[in-house]
């Protein structure tokens, strides 16, 4: 009876953690109901999910932090917090996207599936960051997984969108089936589910390295594929060039950051001495490198992305190597595994997220225009629409990580970072990545700029709310290249995560 | 000899295997499908074993209704995204749905 009682204290007391969620379910419900009675209103659960955003976002500032919930398998610290606010600031950008996304919205009565299915998987997203529990963690990836696999078919007439949805799944499928057997493994070895409780648990007793090893390979795997790192990112180009432009720049961010909150938070809960202080380079329990392991699967990432883009002329197709490349660059934070690191992943991300959105936000303003994603076919653009262009150039710059912008100083913390920890190889792999980055992202530029000039068109214009969101969003970017030790010190205050 | 836990761990190694070798040799989408239930289950087949020869905890076992439940879950996502294939292909060949360029 007593145990009872504690375990309805313990839940009442959950609740209150779990308030940013509980909003989003809130909102979920109300969405699909409004999806039956409000059919005849194109946006009308848009409106929907953006107040359940809001609302959700304006509650994580007063929730209790640094405690657990629900039998110790949740968890609320800054950096599930930086993490969320992140997802939900993608969520906004994505809904402003999406009023004028003509895939989305040509043919289709009402886009209230949409948003529906935009809201579940944020849900997911955010019991990612926070969960503590192998079998919460399984749960919570599926959650937004396969509210991804519907969203990247969700114009379902079209052909390589179903095709794109079909490669998910199948790959989505897998990857968590290789995943819930390294769980299985690592439940047979330790005896427990929770992530804490089996840190514990490695500390004293001696296990078998070997089947040890498999298992936390298998797991990590489930994890590089949501962060499509090489080589489990197979799934990437081809998903990311069928799927509706605004799903696949919601899965280039979103689903990647809440990838890397999960394997952060993997890491450092269950294969780092409890020990080992914050600011000094974590100690690893087993014998096994950890780090060795994540750097090389950065260095895969940063060059296979990298180098298969030089080839790609499909704009979608080109944003998406460059995107398994920057997931190399924020792994190099990862496998730094230390505060620094950690902090260096948040302010990577943030504005990862910033000049990404930007970017797939013009790609889809001159697909909505010129009906061709092919990079061939916006020769003279510059000239045609010049606001436009010279905006695409500042985040492409940003991608680059040339100086005025902010992402050099996402890149330059990622460096730092990874050199202060002495891995000088994987800095100088970064770096010269960086620098076979400039060749396609300057080909896009000279494409717009320089070639086609001699051909007469007709200037294009553009929605006037998706220019101010792009050039609200290329003014951050220049902003926080100059001004930036806000998101700094922001981040450096999140990076501590909170081990019980 | 009794069945012990070696027995419970090689059935689902053997069923893993299995499992990744129709994933990666079967063209049929559906059997490829098949072939990650079978995957999804040896791990059951894990969790459940743990739980009773050591003596644990029935986490195990709540962990094994958690797989069956997503497993569900994500076939009755994934047999929609097929029927949507058939009726733009009209066929569920995976190896045929190469419209996207590699």
């Amino acid at each position: 009876m007593l145990e009872i009682l504690g375990f309805v204290e313990d839940i009442q007391k959950s609740l209150f953690l779990f308030l940013p969620e509980v909003f989003l379910v809130v909102s979920l419900i109300l969405a699909i109901l409004s999806d039956l009675f409000f059919k005849r209103l194109k946006f009308f659960n848009a409106y929907v999910a953006l107040v359940g955003f809001f609302a959700a976002g304006i509650s994580l500032f007063y929730i209790p932090k640094d405690q657990v919930g629900f039998l110790n398998s949740f968890v609320v610290d800054n950096f599930s917090i930086f993490i969320k606010l992140i997802i939900l600031l993608t969520n906004v950008i994505i809904i402003l996207m999406s009023f004028n996304s003509k895939e989305l919205t040509h043919n289709k009565l009402s886009l209230g599936e949409f948003y529906t299915f935009l809201i579940g998987m944020t849900f997911g997203m955010f019991l990612v960051t926070g969960s503590l529990n192998l079998i919460l963690i399984y749960l919570a990836v599926e959650t937004m997984s396969i509210s991804s696999y519907i969203l990247a078919g969700y114009t379902k007439e079209i052909k390589r969108s179903s095709e794109a949805s079909l490669k998910y799944v199948i790959f989505g499928a897998v990857s968590s089936g290789l995943m819930i057997y390294g769980i299985s493994l690592l439940f047979g070895l330790t005896g427990s589910l929770n992530i804490v409780e089996i840190n514990k648990i490695l500390q004293t007793s001696p296990i078998p390295s070997l089947a040890f090893f498999i298992s936390i390979i298998l797991i990590l795997m489930g994890f590089a594929y949501k962060i499509s790192a090489v080589p489990f990112h197979f799934w990437t180009p081809d998903v990311y060039e069928g799927a509706p432009i605004t799903i696949t720049a919601y899965l280039s961010v979103a689903s990647k950051v809440a990838g890397f909150a999960v394997l952060i938070r993997f890491v450092r809960s269950t294969l780092v001495a409890e020990t080992s202080a914050q600011q000094e380079i974590w100690t690893l329990i087993s014998s096994i490198d950890w780090t060795f392991v994540i750097s090389i699967l950065s260095f895969l990432s940063m060059t296979v992305g990298n180098i298969i883009a030089l080839w790609q002329n499909n704009l979608k197709r080109l944003l998406a190597y460059s995107s398994i490349a920057h997931a190399g660059y924020i792994l190099m934070g990862v496998a730094v595994m230390n505060q620094t690191g950690v902090a260096s992943v948040l302010i990577y991300s943030f504005i990862y997220m910033i000049m990404n959105l930007g970017a797939f936000i013009c790609a889809m303003l001159i697909a909505n225009e010129i009906n061709s994603e092919d990079i061939n076919d916006i020769e003279g653009l510059g000239y045609r629409a010049p606001v436009l262009s010279a905006i695409f150039s500042i985040f492409l710059f940003s991608l680059i990580g040339l100086p005025p912008t902010a992402g050099f100083i996402a890149k330059f913390y990622v460096f730092s970072a990874v050199i202060d920890a002495g891995l000088i190889w994987l800095a100088v792999a970064g770096v010269v990545n960086s620098v076979i980055s400039l060749y396609y992202y300057v080909k896009i530029m000279r494409n717009m700029f320089i070639r086609g000039i001699e051909v007469e068109k007709e200037p294009i214009t553009f929605p006037a709310l998706n220019l101010v969101v792009i050039f609200l969003l290329s003014i951050f970017t220049l902003v926080f290249g100059i001004y930036f030790s806000p998101i700094i010190n922001w981040a450096n205050f999140s990076a501590n995560i909170f081990v019980k | 000899m009794g069945i012990g836990l070696t027995h419970y761990l090689v059935l689902s190694a053997i069923l893993f295997g299995l499992g990744l070798f129709a994933i990666i040799t079967r063209k049929n989408a559906v059997l490829v499908l098949i072939g990650v239930e079978l995957v999804l289950n040896s791990a059951n087949i894990n969790f459940v074993a743990f739980s009773k020869f050591n003596k644990l905890n029935i986490d195990g076992h709540i962990a094994a209704l958690f797989v069956i439940m997503l497993a569900a879950i994500e076939v009755a996502v994934a047999l929609a995204i097929v029927l949507n294939i058939y009726q733009n292909y009209k066929h569920i060949n995976v190896d045929e749905v190469d419209t996207l360029k590699e």
